[in-house]
């Protein structure tokens, strides 16, 4: 017998960190007149890796507890990246409006995709439940 | 659950395009103002952007866009030779606001589609969450 947490597979943790990118790209799309802004995103698969807690595929390996977390030196989260900009504007900010929208609504349609799994395995689920 | 947090960065953005809106209305509005010393007359106003960093510590994660502060322009204003007018100074000199309808024109443009694309982001959040408020209907 499955435990509950697990019957839901993958999903519940790509919904928690499909609403952080969602937040994430929301704030590029906020910053998109601010001097100086660097456009950030997620990793998605390190982090959905770190978060399903396997490989973090960044960062340095620690063989003593006094070395230094790697990932730590850019002050963002571990798994959030800085966007490389196709035309970097002259004061300095790399949010490029269209990407952003595009990563927005990919990240969007992903996210309900994941609710449509989630909601077909609660109904096969209530159906199993109820045996009529 | 942070999707609620686009409310939060995008109403920032927001607040942040309205005072733009309000400033370039404001340059609109006295783009002929005429005076009589080169000190005195209006002068284009613009906001600065700056990003509004989380609380939490070691983080550079930002949260949303607030105005730092508004400048004055520092270009120079037009001056016009118009002995008869009113508020000539003594060389028969009368002076223009510096701002420049045009660029004015531009960012009004820039400043709305800003806005757009921050309604666009709320909305879409809107949808999701109450898909989210739906599962296992």
């Amino acid at each position: 017998m499955q435990m509950i947490d697990t019957v839901f597979g993958v999903s519940p943790d790509v919904l928690a960190l499909r609403s952080r990118r969602t937040e994430l790209i929301a704030n590029n799309i906020a910053n998109a007149d601010t001097p100086h802004y660097k456009a950030v995103d997620l990793d998605f698969s390190s982090a959905l890796a770190q978060a399903r807690g396997g490989f973090t595929g960044s960062g340095l390996q620690q063989t003593n507890a006094m070395h230094i977390d790697g990932t730590g030196s850019t002050g963002l989260g571990a798994d959030v990246r800085y966007r490389m900009p196709i035309q970097p504007s002259l004061d300095g900010n790399t949010v490029e409006v269209d990407r952003e929208h595009l990563a927005f609504m990919d990240n969007a349609i992903r996210y309900q995709a994941s609710l449509n799994f989630l909601n077909g395995r609660i109904q096969g689920l209530l159906t199993a439940l109820r045996g009529e | 659950m942070s999707i609620f947090n686009v409310f939060n960065v995008a109403g920032s953005a927001l607040a942040a395009q309205s005072v733009r809106l309000n400033t370039i209305s404001s340059n609109l509005a006295n783009a002929e103002v005429v005076s009589g010393s080169a000190e005195e007359v209006y002068q284009a106003r613009y906001p600065v952007f700056a990003a509004t960093l989380s609380n939490a510590i070691n983080s550079e994660e930002a949260r949303g866009v607030r105005v730092d502060r508004i400048v004055q322009s520092a270009e120079p204003a037009r001056k016009e030779f118009s002995p008869e007018h009113p508020l000539a100074d003594e060389a028969g000199f009368i002076y223009y606001s510096n701002v420049n309808t045009v660029e004015e024109m531009a960012n009004m443009i820039s400043a709305s589609r800003s806005y757009q694309s921050n309604i666009e982001a709320m909305n879409t959040a809107k949808h999701l969450i109450l898909q989210t408020l739906n599962l296992g209907r």
